[in-house]
């Protein structure tokens, strides 16, 4: 039996039991979609997060007080965290090797209020290398400078949200004044939009000069952490490895009793990315879930198709078809309908991926090696699903099958 | 050429074995027009399947020309039903939903027979079979009775089968077109050589055969040569 003559007999089968050959294959349709949609989603998602990260700042190491803890809990900040950091720290750091600039802040969230408006927001007391070390971008105005750290000077740079928060969007605030806790600073700068960064939005900050910050909120000479920024990614380890020792010898401390930790971007970026890889697992293990659901489905619908067909199996058999033949038929109207739905599926979950990038919900990659996964799952299910029931129908006895009611 | 000798075929139904056939003997030579005659669940039809290469007897031996079936593989003996034999069957077993032309084509696709040429032949063959060719494309579910038993005898001749086993062809048919489709099994018969085995519950179709085995109960009460001489010459 050649080849076109069962896929022509394939085709007839398939079209003379339409709905039911339509909703097996919603099944498969539906598992390759999610499969296709949740990765490329997933994808999207890990690369938005990292690029994020990575806009924090180039080469960054930061340095956090209290001893070191897992990866991934670092990031601590405000009041109760272990105070061990100063400012001489930092200063001692920057005459390191292959370090840019060092920042060092002090931060926590206060009550802000301007003219009848008020929020709270996080007031960051920093030095004039912040921009540099932070990758941000001034707006309008300036930023802080050192002669206003050293004379601890009452003035604020502020993010796109607390301005849009205290004055309204695109309001004219240099020159205003903004009153934190009570005490008045002068706003001197606006920084440019950077977009939420996974851990604080940069755009909903208040920086003052760090000595302002230690006089009038923090009232120690305590900072609550120290960003780096290496020269190159390569530095990065040594920089790091540097700060580590320098600031142990600081503190008359040995390596197992250290007051202080240190993180670099790469692993910030690991761990975010291990976070979002897992999740992207996830979401793929359910779909894949749905997948073997639909697989039954084409065994569920191929065994029965084979009972209903038992007379015709035995006269196929009567006429001389060989077991091969009759196998073969019914493997390939199982791969022929999970393939129909594979390609249906690519085509639907590249649709859903697309849809999500264009209302602008995450940038979605369909990436081309789950789509030929999809392809290759697909068919795979149907040889696999399809077996067993081919398998039955062959062995039929035609007596038995020519006489089935 | 076919030789039975003492074939059993038991069933196993309820508790005790039933034997369908109970030691039946006989040689059938190649051009033999035979009718099997026999009352209702006398084993008529068991014998014909186990003729055509389609059942096993329970014991006995089977010689195809000279082959011993009971030794084929599952594949020889579809080869023999796809190559020798021709089936009408009792209850016809016609594709549902399927054209009267691809019903007849068939056979041919496991015979790897060109398209085209599968065509050609089954309309030939529905042709000899007395089908109105208005028929060729209607469903097979659209036919009547007689129309059916047709089609069904156009399937067995379109492989030009050496040996037809027809299972009550006549049974749905009126005189006439019962006469007619008789007249294609002795002209293929006559003029073309092929064996026909021919099973009916009535004389009158029987006569057309020139030898008649009746069986009753699994077992040969009678085997008649109608027309001695034509047999012996055969011979
Ligand atoms: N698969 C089977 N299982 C059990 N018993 C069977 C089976 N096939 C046939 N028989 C029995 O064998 C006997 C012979 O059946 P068969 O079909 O050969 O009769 P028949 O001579 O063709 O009858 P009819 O003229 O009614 O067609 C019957 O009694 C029947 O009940
Ligand atoms: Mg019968």
């Amino acid at each position: 039996m050649k080849t076109k003559d069962i896929l022509q007999e394939t085709f007839m089968a398939l079209r003379g039991n339409k709905v039911r050959s339509g909703l097996t294959m919603l099944g498969i349709v539906i598992g390759i979609a999610s499969v296709i949609a949740m990765t490329a989603i997933g994808t999207g998602a890990q690369n938005s997060i990292s690029s994020s990260i990575q806009s924090i700042g180039a080469n960054l190491i930061v340095v956090s007080p209290g001893a070191p803890r897992g990866v991934g809990q670092q990031v601590n900040q405000g009041r109760g965290s272990a105070k061990t950091l100063t400012i001489e720290d930092a200063n001692a750091l920057t005459s390191l090797n292959s370090v840019e600039a060092v920042a060092p802040e002090v931060s926590g969230r206060y009550q802000v209020t301007a003219k009848g408006t008020n929020t709270n927001t996080t007031i960051d007391g920093v030095t004039s290398s912040y921009p540099t070390v932070r990758n941000l971008q001034i707006d309008q105005g300036d930023f802080i400078s050192d002669q206003q750290n050293s004379s601890g000077a009452k003035v604020a740079v502020i993010g796109p949200t607390v301005q849009a928060d205290l004055f309204g969007e695109g309001a004219d605030v240099i020159g205003q004044i903004i009153r934190i806790k009570g005490i008045q600073f002068k706003i001197i700068g606006l920084t440019k939009t950077k977009g939420g960064s996974g851990f604080q939005n940069p755009d909903d900050m208040i920086y003052i000069p760090l000595t302002t910050a230690q006089r009038y909120f923090s009232g120690d000479q305590y900072v609550t952490s120290i960003s780096v920024s290496a020269v190159s990614a390569e530095a990065t380890a040594t920089v790091q490895a540097d700060i580590t020792s320098t600031l142990l010898t600081r503190h008359n401390l040995d390596g197992a009793s250290a007051d202080f930790s240190t993180m670099n971007q790469a692993d910030i970026i690991s761990t975010a990315s291990s976070v979002t890889g897992t999740f992207t697992t996830l979401l793929a293990a359910v779909a894949g879930i749905s997948l073997v659901v639909g697989g039954i489905g084409i065994m569920n619908m191929m065994l029965t198709t084979v009972t209903e067909r038992t007379r015709e199996i035995g006269l196929r058999k009567a006429i001389g078809a060989k077991r091969r033949d009759i196998n073969r038929q019914f493997l390939i109207e199982a791969v022929v309908l999970t393939f129909i739905g594979g390609v249906i599926g690519v085509l639907l979950g590249w649709g859903i991926s697309l849809g999500v990038t264009v209302l602008g919900i995450l940038q979605a990659q369909v990436s081309l090696s789950s789509v030929f996964l999809a392809f290759g799952v697909s068919a795979l299910i149907g040889i696999v699903f399809g077996y067993y029931p081919a398998q039955r129908a062959s062995k039929l006895n035609p007596i038995e099958a020519l006489r089935y009611e | 050429m076919i030789e039975i000798k003492n074939i059993i075929k038991t069933y196993q139904t309820g508790d005790e074995p039933f034997n369908a056939l109970n030691g039946v003997s006989f040689k059938i030579n190649d051009g033999e027009f035979v009718a099997i005659m026999g009352p209702s669940g006398s084993g008529k039809s068991t014998l014909m399947h186990i003729l055509g290469a389609l059942d096993n007897p329970t014991s006995g031996t089977y010689y195809l020309d000279g082959k011993d079936v009971s030794t084929l593989s599952d594949d020889e003996l579809a080869d023999i039903r796809k190559d020798k034999v021709g089936f009408v069957f009792q209850s016809f077993n016609l594709l549902p939903r399927t054209t009267v032309l691809r019903n007849v084509m068939l056979p041919l696709i496991y015979d790897g027979v060109r398209e085209e040429e599968r065509e050609k032949r089954a309309r030939a063959s529905l042709f000899a079979s007395g089908l109105d060719e208005a028929h060729f494309a209607h469903l097979s579910n659209q036919l009547s009775g007689g129309q059916i038993q047709r089609v069904a005898i156009a399937r067995a001749l379109v492989n030009n089968p050496t040996l037809i086993l027809a299972d009550e062809p006549t049974g749905n048919l009126d005189t006439k077109t019962g006469e007619i489709v008789l007249g294609t099994f002795q002209k293929l018969n006559k003029e073309q050589g092929r064996t026909i085995i021919l099973i009916t519950h009535e004389p009158d179709v029987a006569e057309h055969a020139d030898r008649i085995i009746t069986i009753r109960d699994g077992l040969i009460i009678s085997d008649n040569n109608l027309h001695a001489k034509k047999v012996i010459k055969n011979i």
